[in-house]
C-alpha cells in the first residue's frame, strides 16, 4: 500500500515523438485510479513507467516519498496483470504463482501458504497443478491475479487485464476484480480503453488524449461535468448526442428546436450573445454564434410520459427501437446539416468504431420502458434544458462547466 | 459411395510413401547390407548378403584409428556444438530482443559465412593452424566448426526467441527478477526445444564435416570419423576395405538416425524456422 | 530513416544505453570467433596468392603479383575443374529443385504416414555425406555393386568421365534433396489453404492451382532454397573425393585446390584457387540478391 505521485511525468522517444506530456496526478493509498483513452494515447506508456519498465525522460516518480525514477522494476515493489497475462507456460500454477515469492527467497513453507491462500482467494485451488495451457481464459487471468496479490505489494498495475475476455465473464471478473480490490485495500493503478471498465471500476478516472491528461476525478463527475467535447463523447454508453446550436439572441437554435438561453445556459455563451435584460430584440448585422450543444440520450423522455416538467420538445420518426428492458433506445436520424464537425469529437468517434460515413446524424433517446415508441411512426420527444452542455467547437472546451465552476 | 475415392487416395498415398522411403533407404540398406557380408561374398553382387557375418564390425572396433576417429568425432562435435549454442544463444538472444549498434552487421557477417565456400578457408588455415601450433589438433578443427555453426545457431535461435512473448519477459521482471534470472528462469526454459534442436543440428553439421578433417589433420590425434574412413587401407585387416569401411559407414550413420528418429519433429521445424521467417 | 548520431546520442536514456551495452557484449563472443576465423584467414590468403610459395622449395618464397591468377586463369585444369563445377551445379539444383518440390508435397499434403514420411526423409539429409558416397561408390564398382550388375558386362561407370560426372550427381542429388524440400514444405505451410481452396472454387484445376497460386506465393521460399542450395553445391567436395577423387576430369574447383594446397602444398597456387572460388561464390549470391531478388534470411527486419 502507497501513495504514488507522479509529478509532471514526461515521455519522449529518441525521434522526439512525445508519448505522454506532463502527466501530474497523486494516487492516494489504496486508491483504485484508472487510466482511459483511446488507443495511442500513452496510458499503457504511463503505467510502464511507473512499473519501471519504461525509462521517465522528464519529471518524478515517487512512492510514498521515495523517488523511483531510476529503480529498476523488482525493486519497486509493484506486481503487474498484463492482457496477455504473460504466464511462464513451462511452470504450473503454483509455480506460476510462487514465482515471485521464490525470487524473493522466501522460505518454501511461507511460499506453500501464500501460494495456497492466493489460490483459495483466487478459486484457482482445484488447478494448481495444471499448466496455463490447460487453463480457460478466465482462469489464467485468475492466475494472473493470483501471481500479482500474493506478494502484497506496493501497488497493482492492470494494463488492460480484462480485453481478453468475453463479454460475459468480462463483467463478472470486473466485479472480482473491484471487491479483491477493496478488500486488500491495494493502490491500484488500471489501463484500460474501455469506458465502462472505467466507469464502474475505478474510484476516479484519468482521462488521457494524445499524451495530454483532459481531465481526473471520480467517474460521477466525469459523467455530470465533463470538462470538454473528448471527455463527454468518451464517457458514457450510449454516448452523449452532439447538435451544432447556434447562438441568435435569446436562444439557441438547434436541429431539434429552439432552446430559451436562460440562466446557466445564458452564463455559459456569455459575450457571445445579448442579454435579453438590457437588449431585447435582436441588433441588426450581428452574426450568430456557432457552439456546440450536448445532451445525454436519458435527458429525453417521450413526452407523453412527462407531465408539467419544463423543457424543451421535438417531434421525429423513430428510426430503429432497440428495447433494452429497463429502458428502451430511440434512435433519430437527423439531416445531414445537423452533423457536428470537431476534430476533439472525430477521435472518439473513430477509437469506437462508429464514424457516421452515412448521410446524416443519429440521435439516441433513452426512454421509459412504459413508452408507447414504434419504429417507423413519429414521436413527440421531451428533454430536460438544464442538462443541455455547451461546448466551443475551437477548444473543446465546455462552456456551462467554465460559467458554473 | 463416399469409401471408394477414400480408398482410392489413401492407396495413392500408401504408393506415394513406399517411393519416398525407398528412395531415403535404399542407399543406406545397401552400404548397411555391404557390412554384413562376408568378405568371400563381396564380389557376388547382391543387394541383400548371402552370408552374414558381424566380422567387419569386429575389425573396426579392433582397430585404433578408427576408434580413435570416432572419440575425436564424438569430442569435437560435442564441444564445438556446446560453445557454439553458448555463443549463439547469446547473440540470438540480443538479436532478437535488444536494439544495439552493429546488429545489422553480425546478421550480415553470419549470413556471409554460411555462405562461404570451406575450401577457401581451407588454404590459409593449413598455414595459419601450422604457424600457431593448431594443426592436427582439437583446438584446430574445434574452431573453425564453432564459427560455420553459429551463423546456423544464431538464425535458428532468433527465430525461437521472437516467438516467446516479450511480456513474460516484463512480467518476469515485475515479479522481482534480475534480467539474468529473466533470461535463465523464464527464456531458456522456453527456448530450451530450440536449444535442442539448434544443437543437434550443429552437431550434424560437425559430424559430417569431411574437408577441415582431412585438410587440418595429419594423424588420428585430431582425426574425425568420416576422415579416418577415407584412409582405410584394409592392409590393417582384410586386403579389401570394402567391409571396413561399409561398417564404418554404419557406425557413424547411427547416431544421425537415432537423431531423426527421436527429434524428426523438432529437426524439421528448425531446419525451416531460419529460412522462413529469418 | 536513422536519425543523425549525435542526436541520437544526446536522446539515448540510461535504459536504452544499457540495453546497448548488454547487446554489445552477448554479441561479442560470436562475433569474435566468426571475424578471427575467417576474417583474418581471408586476407591472409589473398596475400598468399600473391605470392609464390611453395612448402617443397620454401627458400624459393617470393612475391610474384598477380602471375598465379594468370598461371591459374590459363591452366585447363582449372577449367575442366570450374566447368564441371558448374555442369554439377547447375543439373544437380535443378533436379533437387523438381524432386525436391514433388517431395515437399508429399511430405505436406500427406494424408497417411505424414510423420513416417517426414521421417524417413531426414536420414539422406542427416547422413554422413562420406558414408553415403562410399555407399554409391560401392553400388557401381563393377563385380561388387548392386547398380553395376544391372549394367553390362565390362562396363565400369566411375571410370568414365560423363557417366562418373552422373554418378556425382546421383549422389549429391540423393543426399541433399530432401533439405531442399524442407525448405520449400516450409514456404508451403506460409500460403494459406484459403487461397487453394479459393482457387478451385474459382475454376482452377489442381495443377492450375499449383503454378498460379502455390507457386507464385512460394517464389520468396524458393529463391532462398535455390541460393543456398547453389551455393552448397558450387563448394562440391566429399562425394568427389570419395567417389573419383577427381580422375577423369571429374575434379571440382574444391577439389582441385585442395589437391594443390594439401597434396602438392602449393601454397601460392592453393590459395589463388581459393580466392577464385570466393569470388565465384560472391557473383552467385549476388546475381541471386540481386538479380533475383532474393529476400536473404534475416534482412527483413
Amino acid at each position: 500500500m502507497a501513495e504514488i505521485v507522479l509529478d509532471q511525468v514526461t515521455k519522449r522517444y529518441a525521434d522526439g515523438t512525445v508519448a505522454v506530456d506532463n502527466f501530474d496526478v497523486r494516487i492516494a493509498e489504496g486508491e483504485f485510479i484508472i487510466l482511459v483513452g483511446p488507443s495511442g494515447c500513452g496510458k499503457s506508456t504511463t503505467l510502464n513507467m511507473i512499473a519501471g519498465l519504461e525509462d521517465i525522460t522528464e519529471g518524478e516518480l515517487r512512492v510514498d516519498g521515495r523517488r523511483m525514477n531510476d529503480m529498476a522494476p523488482r525493486d519497486r515493489d509493484m506486481a503487474m496483470v498484463f492482457q496477455s497475462y504473460a504466464l511462464y507456460p513451462h511452470m504450473t500454477v503454483r509455480e506460476n504463482i510462487a514465482f515471485p515469492l521464490k525470487l524473493a527467497k522466501l522460505d518454501k513453507a511461507v511460499v506453500d501458504e501464500k501460494v495456497e491462500r492466493a489460490a483459495a482467494l483466487l478459486d484457482l485451488t482445484p488447478y494448481l497443478d495444471r499448466k496455463p495451457a490447460a487453463l480457460s481464459g478466465g482462469q489464467r487471468q485468475r492466475v494472473a491475479m493470483g501471481r500479482a496479490i500474493v506478494r502484497s505489494p506496493k501497488a497493482f498495475l492492470m494494463d488492460e487485464p480484462l480485453s481478453n475476455l468475453d463479454a460475459k465473464l468480462r463483467v463478472q471478473m470486473r466485479t472480482s476484480i473491484s471487491r479483491l480490490q477493496k478488500s486488500l485495500g491495494t493502490t491500484t493503478v488500471y489501463v484500460t480503453h474501455d469506458q465502462t471498465e472505467a466507469m464502474t471500476l475505478g474510484d476516479r478516472i484519468v482521462i488521457m488524449r494524445a499524451g495530454v491528461i483532459q481531465q481526473v476525478g471520480p467517474p460521477q463527475e466525469l459523467y455530470d461535468h465533463p470538462r470538454n467535447l473528448f471527455v463527454a463523447g468518451f464517457i458514457g454508453s450510449p454516448s452523449m448526442n452532439f447538435l451544432p446550436a447556434e447562438v441568435t439572441g435569446d436562444s439557441l437554435r438547434t436541429p431539434i428546436g429552439d432552446i430559451p438561453l436562460e440562466g446557466r445556459l445564458r452564463r455559459a455563451v456569455g459575450g457571445r450573445g445579448r442579454d435579453i435584460e438590457e437588449a431585447p430584440g435582436e441588433a441588426p448585422g450581428e452574426a450568430p454564434k456557432e457552439v456546440i450543444a450536448g445532451i445525454r440520450p436519458e435527458a429525453f423522455e417521450d413526452a407523453a410520459l412527462v407531465h408539467e416538467r419544463a423543457g424543451g420538445s421535438f417531434t421525429g420518426t423513430v428510426d430503429l427501437l432497440e428495447s433494452m428492458g429497463p429502458e428502451k433506445l430511440a434512435y433519430f436520424t437527423l439531416d445531414a446539416r445537423a452533423v457536428v464537425h470537431s476534430a476533439h469529437l472525430e477521435e472518439v468517434a473513430k477509437d469506437a468504431g462508429s464514424d457516421e460515413a452515412g448521410g446524416g446524424f443519429q440521435l439516441v433517446a433513452q426512454l421509459d420502458p412504459k413508452s408507447g415508441a414504434r419504429r417507423g411512426e413519429p414521436l413527440r420527444l421531451w428533454f430536460d434544458c438544464e442538462a443541455v452542455h455547451l461546448f466551443d467547437p475551437e477548444s473543446g472546451e465546455n462552456l456551462t462547466e467554465r460559467a458554473s465552476g | 459411395m463416399m469409401e471408394r475415392p477414400d480408398r482410392k487416395r489413401v492407396t495413392s498415398w500408401v504408393v506415394i510413401n513406399t517411393v519416398v522411403v525407398l528412395y531415403a533407404m535404399i542407399p543406406v540398406l545397401w552400404i548397411a547390407s555391404l557390412s554384413f557380408k562376408d568378405p568371400s561374398t563381396f564380389t557376388d553382387g547382391s543387394f541383400i548378403p548371402r552370408k552374414w557375418t558381424l566380422d567387419n564390425y569386429a575389425g573396426i572396433f579392433e582397430n585404433d584409428d578408427f576408434v580413435r576417429g570416432l572419440v575425436n568425432s564424438i569430442g569435437i562435435g560435442l564441444i564445438s556444438t556446446f560453445v557454439a549454442i553458448v555463443f549463439g544463444t547469446m547473440a540470438a538472444y540480443a538479436i532478437a530482443r535488444l536494439t544495439f549498434p552493429g546488429k545489422r552487421l553480425l546478421i550480415g557477417v553470419s549470413l556471409l559465412i554460411a555462405m562461404f565456400p570451406q575450401i577457401s578457408l581451407v588454404s590459409p588455415l593449413f598455414q595459419i593452424e601450422r604457424a600457431l601450433g593448431l594443426f592436427n589438433t582439437w583446438p584446430g578443427l574445434i574452431l573453425p566448426y564453432i564459427t560455420f555453426a553459429l551463423p546456423l545457431t544464431i538464425y535458428t535461435l532468433s527465430a525461437f526467441f521472437r516467438e516467446i512473448p516479450w511480456e513474460l519477459e516484463k512480467a518476469a521482471k515485475m515479479d522481482g527478477a534480475t534480467p539474468f534470472q529473466a533470461f535463465w528462469q523464464v527464456i531458456v526454459p522456453l527456448a530450451a526445444p530450440g536449444m535442442v534442436t539448434t544443437a543437434i543440428l550443429a552437431f550434424i553439421f560437425c559430424w559430417n564435416d569431411f574437408l577441415f578433417a582431412i585438410s587440418l589433420t595429419s594423424s588420428n590425434a585430431a582425426r574425425t570419423a568420416p576422415a579416418t574412413i577415407s584412409f582405410f587401407t584394409g592392409s590393417t585387416q582384410f586386403e579389401d576395405p570394402t567391409g571396413s569401411i561399409s561398417a564404418a559407414a554404419v557406425v557413424i550413420t547411427i547416431p544421425i538416425v537415432i537423431f531423426v528418429l527421436f527429434f524428426q519433429r523438432r529437426i524439421v521445424a528448425g531446419l525451416t524456422s531460419g529460412a522462413v521467417k529469418g | 530513416m536513422t536519425t543523425p548520431a549525435p542526436a541520437t546520442r544526446r536522446a539515448l536514456t540510461e535504459g536504452q544505453r544499457s540495453e546497448r551495452r548488454l547487446g554489445l557484449w552477448l554479441c561479442a563472443p560470436a562475433a569474435l570467433i566468426m571475424v578471427l576465423v575467417t576474417g583474418w584467414p581471408i586476407v591472409y590468403s589473398v596475400l598468399l596468392s600473391l605470392q609464390r610459395y611453395d612448402l617443397r622449395f620454401p627458400d624459393d618464397r617470393a612475391w610474384v603479383g598477380l602471375s598465379n591468377y594468370a598461371v591459374v586463369l590459363t591452366n585447363e585444369f582449372w577449367w575442366s575443374a570450374f566447368w564441371v563445377t558448374l555442369v554439377i551445379t547447375v543439373i544437380s539444383v535443378s533436379i533437387e529443385l523438381v524432386l525436391g518440390m514433388l517431395l515437399a508435397l508429399a511430405m505436406y499434403r500427406a494424408i497417411v504416414g505424414r510423420g513416417l514420411v517426414r521421417t524417413v526423409v531426414l536420414i539422406p539429409y542427416g547422413i554422413v555425406t562420406v558414408a553415403a558416397a562410399y555407399g554409391w561408390k560401392y553400388a557401381w564398382t563393377p563385380g561388387t555393386g548392386w547398380l553395376a550388375a544391372m549394367l553390362p558386362e565390362g562396363t565400369a561407370p566411375l571410370t568414365d568421365r560423363v557417366s562418373a560426372i552422373a554418378i556425382i550427381i546421383l549422389a549429391e542429388v540423393w543426399k541433399t534433396t530432401p533439405f531442399m524440400a524442407l525448405l520449400l514444405m516450409a514456404g508451403m505451410a506460409v500460403v494459406p489453404e484459403e487461397l487453394l481452396r479459393a482457387a478451385s472454387m474459382d475454376g482452377a484445376t489442381r495443377w492450375q492451382g499449383f503454378a498460379h497460386v502455390l507457386l507464385p506465393l512460394m517464389k520468396p521460399a524458393i529463391l532462398v532454397a535455390l541460393l543456398f542450395r547453389t551455393l552448397d553445391a558450387f563448394r562440391i567436395f566429399d562425394n568427389i573425393y570419395v567417389l573419383t577423387n577427381g580422375s577423369q576430369n571429374t575434379a571440382s574447383v574444391s577439389i582441385t585446390a585442395y589437391h594443390n594446397l594439401i597434396g602438392g602444398l602449393n601454397l601460392g597456387i592453393g590459395n589463388t584457387m581459393s580466392v577464385l572460388i570466393l569470388i565465384s561464390v560472391a557473383i552467385i549470391a549476388v546475381v541471386f540478391i540481386v538479380g533475383f531478388g532474393t529476400a536473404a534470411p534475416g534482412s527483413g527486419r
